[in-house]
């Protein structure tokens, strides 16, 4: 383990604890407003279970870069600039049928991931994977279903589903990037390939797509920037404002 | 004796009306940890049966109560009539010597 890159190490655990800490700010802010209450609450728990892996990720993240940081001060702050999530998780809720098109898609990657890791050489970087697993199927059954049900639904309801299709397809291929990192986190047995993971994530969203009566997009255009740092959209700087004000106000506020 | 379905919207068959636009209402039971019968917990709303079972996790297991759900459409459920409370439940008042509390136990017998 000592030979390890430990910048590429680092690079991996934020890249994973801002997926889930951005995506899980998102889903938060249905709490209250979605469009019935049990989504409301499923929606909420899915919030926490997302939020719950960001403690793991970012708490070892915070050891690995060994500057007596917590994973609240990796949380609350850093810019945007500092943040290495996928720019998809970022991106606007929209209407529902949006928001859980955005999380069919990222739930479809984490629960071919998670497994992946949860043989990681890493015994840390398994453990959270162990434990994210079982959440992470739950979340892709879930997401999974309300696609296929809001797809294969009314005409508005299809409607509104291919266009959020068609939105947020676009940024789906920003999992798959991988960068020198990668590789050496790969050549270790710390974390797969993410690019090795792009057929069976096709295959599983194909699947899914078919039944939901929903076309993918032919172009496999992908933007990015996100997972490498070098821009994020300008949905995140939003995000932070809210996400960070107190921390920000009354600096070092607990509750 | 007439029963009630409590699930059962008044204006359920729409006549006349516009067909309502909600989903159906489903009865929650769940097995506890260490319960062997499921209890009815609450009832929610979802479009299906699965969708039912997912609501349910999600609305009554979130502080670990459960190993298993069943989920029923309110409306299968048939229920006494409040209004004949009186005919069905209270004859069974006066007869007390329903109770097996009459009996003298033998020690030998042990624990009933």
């Amino acid at each position: 383990m000592a030979d390890i890159d430990q910048t590429a190490l680092l690079q991996f655990l934020l890249r994973m604890g801002d997926n889930t800490l951005i995506l899980g700010h998102r889903v938060s802010e249905w709490c209250g407003k979605a469009p019935v209450l049990e989504e409301d609450i499923a929606l909420a728990n899915t919030a926490l279970d997302l939020i719950g892996q960001t403690q793991l990720w970012l708490g070892y993240a915070a050891e690995v870069q060994g500057e007596g940081k917590s994973a609240d001060d990796l949380a609350f702050l850093r810019d945007a600039w500092d943040f290495r999530n996928v720019l998809l998780v970022e991106l606007p809720n929209g209407d529902f049928g949006q928001t859980l098109m955005r999380q069919f898609f990222f739930d479809a990657w984490s629960s071919i991931l998670m497994p992946r890791l949860a043989n990681s050489a890493d015994p840390r970087i398994a453990e959270i994977a162990e434990k994210a697993t079982k959440e992470v199927a739950y979340h892709v059954e879930r997401s999974a279903d309300t696609v296929v049900g809001l797809g294969d639904g009314t005409e508005e309801s299809h409607t509104r589903m291919q266009a959020a299709l068609d939105y947020l397809y676009p940024y789906v291929g920003e999992f798959f990037l991988s960068d020198e990192g990668d590789a050496a986190l790969a050549a270790a047995g710390i974390a797969p390939d993410p690019a090795s993971l792009r057929s069976e994530y096709d295959t599983f969203v194909e699947r899914v797509m078919a039944r939901a009566t929903l076309t993918l997009p032919e172009d496999r255009f992908a933007h990015s920037g996100g997972r490498n740092g070098r821009m994020h959209t300008e949905h995140l700087g939003h995000i932070l404002t809210q996400m960070q004000w107190l921390q920000r106000a009354y600096p070092g506020n607990t509750w | 004796m007439s029963s009630v379905t409590p699930g059962e919207l008044p204006d359920s068959e729409g006549k006349g009306k516009s067909p309502r636009h909600e989903w159906p209402l489903w009865e929650v039971f769940i097995r506890g940890q260490h319960g062997l019968n499921h209890r009815h917990v609450g009832s929610l709303h979802a479009p299906d049966a699965e969708m039912a079972i997912k609501n349910a996790r999600d609305v009554y297991t979130r502080r670990n109560e459960g190993v298993s759900i069943w989920v029923v459409e309110s409306r299968h459920i048939s229920a006494t009539a409040p209004g004949e409370k009186g005919p069905l439940f209270e004859p069974s008042e006066s007869k007390i010597y329903r109770h097996p509390t009459f009996y003298d136990i033998p020690d030998d017998v042990g624990h009933m």
